[in-house]
């Protein structure tokens, strides 16, 4: 017996946490497989919508203005302004930690590379940090990390033109944590507030953390540390530290492993839970029957083959950082239900001579009908009822864009919407 | 000659950097230029291959007996830079029986100790040879950091004297009353290290004697005071492996061919290679067949290439010489001996030397030999002492004991610092502050990144090559910013910046060769941490400048935006 839902999403990012998740609301019965640990964690957190144009125009001030005049092979294009409108408003609903509601307008993050990026929404975490906010800003980071220079961010980012004072300092951290400590050994010891030696006494790790801080602020009103202030308790660390520097409190999202990934993987966790769906991880998909129609698929766990059917199925399996798009010297394939994914023929068309150059790869993925249902060669819907959302699809360079979190929430929640809408 | 001679050698590659040692540790004062980096460029762009001389064994007997002398010398000077891994030349069912044969006994008449092995004890050796190997010569070949040879021998001339100009372009030889007397430079940063943004200029250096070790640029050198060098450039890829899918070097035996080899090298496994005659060792086509043909090819010795994961391809320009009187047809034809050119004796133009052709396993020796002759020109009766002075980093191997716990190292990172460093590890490694990694990869810590900083100033190119930081699988998606940021502990914000970009920009040079399968993964990943997380490909500190004051400022921020066209208005700045 196969085990049956109305829906079945496959892939646990960004993509497909929200279309299980709009699914779910809509009232389908829904469950989603995922295989390996979610890009989330290799993503800084931040939700950009649209920061710049496919030409590489922007800044953008205003992302949802923008979005009519994209090419019309752009998902959002696909899926049409409104619905990333809707789609927002089901993620800001479901992840009240997050900010940037209150306006249209992007606003721009301070990067751990010492950029400013444009982004529609952000951890409460990162709000006091804003670089389109001019208040004048101290930058702490530690001297046992290498992800989070300070003094090389300040400079950075003065020569970036921010509105406002910034200063680098290092410290090193309290407690004794190793030079190679992962990010996540920072963010327990503040979590649990373990205590710290300092001078042969012991202090709770927030007191310590702020001691070595204080004498370092001067006249700025705010301070950011590399995003490792905590994990389960990282709001508690924040407010902790805001009170005892008597400044706003704010981190500086990082690569991986990410906590403000993480932490948004958790918060979507919890709102499918809330939601009722069912989710298995851990296990592939690897194989399916049906021809114009998915009838099941195949979930391998522990060498066995477990066939899973639902009425329609979405596919999020991500583009080539997540392997839902794969390739080999000879081609570019979606390695699920083979779907057709749209590639010149010579790899090394694939590619551009500069680095950051007008890459053909950063858009490979599949192409889609209206509904978001990918398509054959002869530009036919594959299945009737496979819908594909996020980085699996073409048609976008996320990177360049900026623009990767925004289509995967918005293609999510219409593929997962029209699959409960068709189940019915 | 009552004063000492000062010798201009030009170009920083093995040759170059080891006649700058050679002369210097006689005593002579020298100058040595080099247009690029250290190694920029043959040197930087080879397998890694310590020959045994096994594959000149049947071919060219000359340069294999010297192959296996300079095998045993640079095994004991330069041991922080070999790795003695053995070497197989390997026979599968269609190659030459006869031609095995004539290796073996080439092997033996050039002292070469070469041993016979069946297909299945080379299996035993090598778990990944094909299934179908027949059997093997088993050689003392070995693998060798090119870079960290160089640097050491750079480092040896500079401690006996020397001055070293990398990124010093050489622009005119100066003749005078029908001399040679010094040569005419551009130093892209001014004299010494190189520092971004430091305004360069041009300099006269005069000299007594001239060297141009410029490889395949020697033409070029040459063409500045009308003297015909006729190199005979000759590229050839090779393509880096991510894992070492064999721990011996692994000769395909048959007669000449494209794609016979595969070299371990750190850890990787390289594999080579082509020979095709190009006209510029600057601008030659790097096609995807070559890279093609390295997989298949080696396929048919070690099966797994074909699936394997590839992290990168580079060619290099050998520099063949030969007479122009023999004038072979095949590149592959062109001996691999070297050639002293006099031009005084060659084309009547006294002051100068070239040094073409030859090797990388005999630059040592190739070195000694020029310097004997310029030592000639001047009287001068000094020994050579390369042969036998360890260079530094090789001094005391007493010193490769455990390090993990003196420095607070992770094993296997202390491991790798110390094979790296040699016996210079006490000296990097010791630090004040916390020594966290800072590429992952290869295991290079930040004392080791700030000591090669102390040596090659701005250039983060130039410290990949000392550490090897942003050499492995990531190819620098997860350290160039910190390699950047280590930088910024010495040199301006604006001076960063161009280093990080060079070096990203050279980490996606090579990579372009790979782009499929998990390559191409992790070149999307990378993009996507520059150009997403970090924002780099649109850094605002490199372009137009941007009004923050249109952008959401936060709702908790007195006057936030409420929407953008209010933003534009003014907006919360000033507010």
């Amino acid at each position: 017996m196969a085990i049956e839902s109305d829906v079945l999403v496959v892939g646990g990012g960004l993509a497909g946490l929200t279309g299980a998740l709009s699914a779910a609301r809509e009232g389908a019965d829904v469950r989603l497989v995922s295989y390996k640990q979610s890009t989330l964690r290799q993503a800084s957190g931040l939700v950009d919508v649209l920061g710049y144009t496919p030409e590489g125009d922007g800044p953008l001030t205003d992302p949802f203005a923008t979005i009519p005049s994209l090419p019309d092979r752009h998902p959002y294009r696909t899926v049409g302004v409104e619905t990333v409108r809707e789609a927002l408003s089901l993620f800001d609903d479901a992840v009240p930690t997050y900010e940037g509601d209150h306006t249209d307008a992007n606003a721009l993050v301070p990067t751990h590379g010492g950029t400013v990026k444009p982004t529609a929404r952000y951890p409460a975490g990162a709000s006091a940090g804003l670089a389109s906010d001019d208040r004048d800003t101290l930058l702490v980071g530690v001297e046992e990390m290498v992800d989070f220079d300070a003094p090389h961010v300040a400079a950075h980012l003065d020569a970036a033109g921010v509105p406002f004072d910034v200063r680098g300092e290092t410290i090193r951290f309290p407690g004794d944590l190793r030079a190679d400590a992962k990010v996540t050994r920072y963010a327990k010891l503040l979590d649990t507030d373990g205590e710290v030696a300092v001078r042969g006494r012991k202090v709770p790790a927030r007191d310590a953390l702020a001691q070595r801080v204080n004498p370092l602020l001067e006249s700025e009103a705010r301070v950011g540390f590399p995003a490792i202030l905590g994990d389960d308790e990282h709001a508690a660390v924040r407010a902790a530290l805001e009170e005892k520097l008597g400044v706003d409190v704010f981190e500086v999202p990082m690569g991986p492993p990410s906590l403000p990934g993480l932490r948004l993987e958790d918060a979507l966790f919890d709102a499918l839970d809330d939601a009722g769906v069912s989710i298995e991880t851990g296990n592939p998909v690897v194989d399916f029957d049906g021809e114009d129609r998915v009838e099941r698929v195949f979930v391998e766990k522990n060498g066995a083959r477990i066939p899973n059917s639902a009425d329609q199925y979405v596919l999020a399996t991500g583009g080539f950082v997540g392997k839902g798009i794969e390739s080999d010297r000879e081609g570019v394939s979606e390695p699920i239900f083979d779907c057709h994914v749209p590639h010149a023929e010579d790899r090394y068309d694939w590619f551009e001579t500069e680095l950051f150059g007008d890459h053909a790869f950063a858009r490979y993925g599949v192409a889609t009908d209206d509904d978001l249902r990918p398509l054959d060669a002869s530009e036919r819907p594959e299945f009737d009822n496979l819908r594909a959302a996020g980085s699996v699809l073409g048609g976008y360079d996320f990177a360049a864009e900026k623009s990767g979190s925004g289509v995967s929430i918005a293609t999510g929640y219409a593929a997962g919407q029209r699959a409960a809408q068709e189940a019915r | 000659m009552g004063q000492t001679p000062h010798i201009a050698v030009v170009g920083g590659g093995s040759t170059g950097a080891g006649i700058a040692r050679d002369l210097a540790m006689r005593g002579l004062d020298v100058t040595l230029v080099e247009q690029g980096n250290l190694t920029h460029g043959t040197t930087g762009r080879m397998h890694g291959l310590l020959h045994s001389g096994g594959r000149y064994a049947v071919s060219d007997q000359a340069s294999a007996t010297e192959c296996i002398e300079e095998n045993r010398v640079l095994r004991d000077i330069a041991s922080h830079c070999v790795e003695m891994t053995g070497g197989l030349f390997v026979k599968r069912p269609e190659d030459s029986e006869e031609y095995f044969e004539e290796k073996l006994t080439g092997c033996r008449e050039c002292d070469i100790p070469a041993e016979v092995v069946t297909g299945e004890e080379a299996r035993r050796m090598e778990p990944h040879l094909a299934k179908d190997v027949d059997k093997a010569i088993s050689v003392p070949d070995g693998a060798i950091d090119p870079f960290r040879l160089v640097v050491a021998n750079a480092a040896s001339a500079q401690e006996h004297g020397a001055r070293i100009e990398t990124h010093t372009k050489v622009t005119d030889l100066l003749v005078e009353r029908g001399e040679i007397v010094g040569i005419e430079v551009e130093h892209d940063s001014g004299p010494g290290k190189r520092v971004h943004g430091t305004e360069g200029g041009t300099e006269e250096i005069r000299a007594d004697y001239v060297v141009n070790a410029t490889g395949a640029w020697a033409g070029r050198i040459g063409d500045m005071a009308d003297l015909d060098i006729e190199v005979r450039p000759s590229k050839g890829v090779m393509t880096i492996m991510n894992v070492r899918q064999v721990d011996t070097v692994i000769n395909r035996c048959r007669p000449k061919g494209d794609a016979d080899i595969v070299v371990p090298h750190e850890t990787t496994a390289i594999l080579g290679t082509t020979d095709e005659e190009v006209e510029d060792p600057e601008d030659y086509p790097e096609e995807q067949w070559e890279v093609d043909m390295m997989i298949d090819t080696l396929s048919e010795l070690i099966p797994m290439l074909q699936e394997a994961r590839t992290i990168r391809s580079f060619w290099g320009v050998r520099p063949l010489y030969e007479p122009p009187d023999v004038g072979s047809t095949d590149p592959t034809d062109i001996t691999r001996d070297f050639f002293l050119l006099d031009h005084e004796e060659r084309d009547d133009l006294p002051g100068m030397t070239s040094i073409v052709g030859g090797k990388f396993t005999t630059y040592r020796m190739m070195g000694e030999k020029i310097s004997d002759h310029v030592c000639g020109k001047f009287g001068i009766d000094a020994d050579c002492r390369t042969a036998d002075v360890p260079l530094p980093g090789s001094e005391d191997f007493s010193v490769l004991r455990d390090y993990m716990d003196e420095f607070g190292l992770r094993s296997p990172i202390g491991r790798r610092s110390v094979e790296r460093l040699g016996s210079r590890a006490d000296e990097v490694l010791t630090t004040d502050g916390p020594n966290p990694t800072v590429c992952e990869c290869e295991g290079v810590t930040r004392a080791e990144i700030h000591d090669a900083i102390e040596g090659s100033g701005s250039d983060l190119n130039a410290v990949r090559i000392r550490t090897r930081a942003s050499m492995g699988n990531c190819q620098g998606g997860f350290c160039s910013h910190r390699m950047a940021s280590e930088l910024h502990a010495e040199y301006d914000e604006a001076v960063v910046r161009e280093a990080w970009d060079e070096l990203l920009q050279e980490r996606w040079k090579g990579q372009r060769h790979a782009l499929w399968g998990e390559q191409l993964s992790q070149a999307a990943l990378n993009y996507a941490l520059h150009a997403t997380t970090q924002n780099r490909d649109r850094d605002p500190a490199d372009g137009d400048s941007v009004d923050f004051s249109a952008f959401d400022s936060g709702r908790s921020q007195a006057g936030g935006v409420a929407d953008a066209d209010v933003a534009a208005d003014g907006g919360t700045d000033g507010d």
